[in-house]
């Protein structure tokens, strides 16, 4: 007997659909717009608010009224800057949340399952080898979180596949390997780098090139697209491997792309800006408790979520002891470590 | 048809499945049975391709299973297993819904149509469990998620499912219920199951053919009064069996006589 398509399913309202989808994704879209604007405002350089909106929103063709200084502040400096942080919290957010479908884990995260820190490795490297040339660290940096990542997937998955205490041990063991990697190198440093550079490792985006920033926010972009277009197969992947695999998901080609995009998301952010913790834990939590599991809302969410989270961190960052600045990861950890918990205690 | 010919399938030096044929027919119930570590799951788990064979051809309508892509597959053959543990929460509609991802346009991405959400809401009435479609899966009964498998199977619409111990989380009406909706799919749309059981008496109830498996070698393949003979079964388990005719349906009835009885 045929059901009637129009049934009163109570579910039906709370289930993902296209619309859902963009409605969630409007909004946030607009308060990261938002966002923008208004952190563009704030610094230890204080700009006329006037001014300074009027020339954001003519995307620079007017000065506004502003002074030259104040206009390369703005353009050359905050812009920059807010941007990069929301190509950096974007991608943090969309390989976390990926992750965490793919690995059937909640707790998969660029940051403690070590891939950050292989993007960080292989910064350092392109740094030690091909300082001048600024294309080879991010390149290298995807090199790295490629090889950690399969690195802790290969130690994670034991004969019965990958099971999450596995998969976070594994992600300890290759995090402190990677981690004396690090120091060993930082070590060989000359004093005024290290400095720098630990506040590099803890997630800075003071000293971030700008000549990353076209290719980060590109790769934020395309790379969030092509994760939510996978979306679907996430979906059934959350449901185990076996399962996917029998429901029609072709499982190594899913593995695949979400280790290689998930990887270049890490990179790219890793190389502009550091390893800055915690975003992709926390803002998939938040979108799928708030929007729920169904990959094709929760991953553009994030992303979208991720940018927001780490443009306000950094204008905390940026401002709480100016003119004097904290990296950015300790913003989002401080941030992000009792929300973590706070969910853990609720879920 | 989904045809094993001569499949053979190792797992180091062991032969899991050794030389091993199966045929599955529209509209026909197969019931899979035989001891512990007989060769039956991985059987079934070759048939949809997730186990590459030794040996042997896996044939789906006449064509090597190879030349099918894992969505087409998919389409054609559904499995009913027990369902993985799940560490996000799933509303029980969403989870039939992962039963028409083979019907999406799209590789990954496309939502669900109408007539995805109709064919879902008819498999959740089907499998009786319309009141729990807004419910998550984790907090169903073991046996309700196992009729939410089902359910998500049959929302495939595959013309072949094959069913790994489908029975074993339910209780005696759903364990009756849950096959007769197999039986009912087999009748109405010429579908094809294989169902893989320890229940002899279930397989005897409900089945048109019955395939009995010993260290991996299908021994006997019939009707249920040809294959569960006191003869066969006792080669196949080493348990002496009483086998009398079913008090209403007629079919043979299995009862284990153990040692232990003997001496009543």
């Amino acid at each position: 007997m045929p059901v009637a398509a129009t049934s009163n399913f109570p579910i039906q309202q709370n289930r993902a659909t296209l619309r859902k989808t963009l409605v969630a994704c409007g909004a946030l879209l607009s308060a990261l717009l938002l966002a923008i604007l208004v952190t563009s405002l704030v610094g230890s350089e204080r700009l006329p608010s006037g001014g300074a909106l009027c020339a954001l929103v003519s995307l620079g063709t007017n000065q506004c009224g502003l002074t030259s200084d104040q206009f390369d502040i703005l353009f050359q400096i905050r812009l920059p800057r807010i941007l990069l942080a929301a190509a950096v919290g974007g991608s943090l957010a969309t390989a976390g949340a990926s992750y965490q479908a793919l690995l059937r884990n909640p707790l998969a995260e660029p940051y403690l399952l070590g891939i950050s820190n292989g993007a960080a490795v292989g910064t350092m490297l392109a740094l030690v080898f091909f300082g001048r040339l600024e294309w080879s660290r991010p390149l290298m940096a995807f090199a790295g979180a490629l090889l950690a990542t399969f690195a802790v997937y290969r130690l994670a998955r034991g004969k019965v596949g990958a099971s999450p205490e596995r998969l976070i041990l594994a992600g300890v063991i290759v995090t402190t390997l990677l981690s004396s990697v690090i120091v060993f190198v930082t070590t060989l440093m000359d004093a005024t780098r290290i400095r720098s550079f630990t506040f590099w490792l803890l997630g800075d985006l003071s000293g971030a090139s700008r000549g990353l920033l076209p290719l980060a926010l590109a790769i934020t972009i395309t790379g969030a697209i092509a994760l939510t277009f996978n979306a679907r197969s996430l979906n059934l992947l959350m449901l185990g491997e076996r399962d996917a695999f029998d429901l029609g998901v072709e499982v190594g080609r899913i593995r695949i792309i979400v280790f290689v995009v998930a990887s270049l998301l890490v990179g790219s952010s890793v190389a502009a800006s550091g390893s800055v913790g915690y975003v992709g834990l926390v803002v998939p939590h938040l979108a799928r408790l708030s929007l729920g599991s169904d990959n094709r809302i929760s991953i553009p969410s994030a992303a979208l979520g991720g940018a927001l989270f780490v443009i306000v961190a950094d204008t905390i960052a940026r401002t709480v002891i100016a003119p004097r600045e904290l990296p950015v990861g300790a913003i989002t950890a401080l941030i992000g470590a009792p929300l973590f918990i706070y969910l853990l205690k609720r879920s | 048809m989904l045809e094993a010919r001569d499949l053979t399938i190792q797992y180091g030096d062991r032969k899991a499945v050794d030389t091993a044929s199966l045929l599955l027919r529209p509209g026909i119930v197969t019931a899979l049975i035989g001891p512990n570590g007989a060769g039956k799951s991985t059987l079934l788990r070759s048939l949809n391709g997730q186990i590459r064979p030794a040996a042997g051809k896996i044939l789906l309508n006449d064509e090597p299973l190879e030349k099918f892509t894992r969505r087409s597959i998919a389409k054609q053959i559904a499995v009913v297993a027990q369902e993985a543990e799940l560490r996000f929460p799933v509303s029980v509609l969403e989870f039939v819904l992962g039963g028409r991802f083979v019907w999406a346009s799209g590789s990954g991405w496309g939502w669900e149509s109408e007539r995805d959400i109709e064919v879902a809401e008819t498999v959740l009435k089907e499998t009786d469990l319309s009141e729990l479609s807004g419910r998550l899966m984790s907090e169903l009964s073991g046996g309700e998620r196992q009729r939410a498998v089902l359910a998500r199977a049959l929302a495939t619409e595959a013309e072949f499912l094959l069913l790994d111990e489908p029975t074993a989380n339910l209780d005696m009406s759903h364990q009756a219920t849950l096959l007769s909706l197999v039986k009912q799919r087999c009748d109405e749309r010429r579908a094809a199951a294989l169902v893989v059981t320890h229940d002899i008496n279930l397989a005897s109830q409900f089945a048109d053919v019955v395939v009995l498996m010993k260290a991996g070698q299908a021994v006997k393949t019939g009707n249920s009064a040809e294959v569960l003979t006191p003869e066969l079964l006792l080669e196949v388990f080493q348990v002496n069996v009483l086998v009398d005719a079913h008090p209403v349906s007629g079919v043979p009835r299995v009862t284990p006589v153990h040692e232990t009885f003997r001496h009543f």
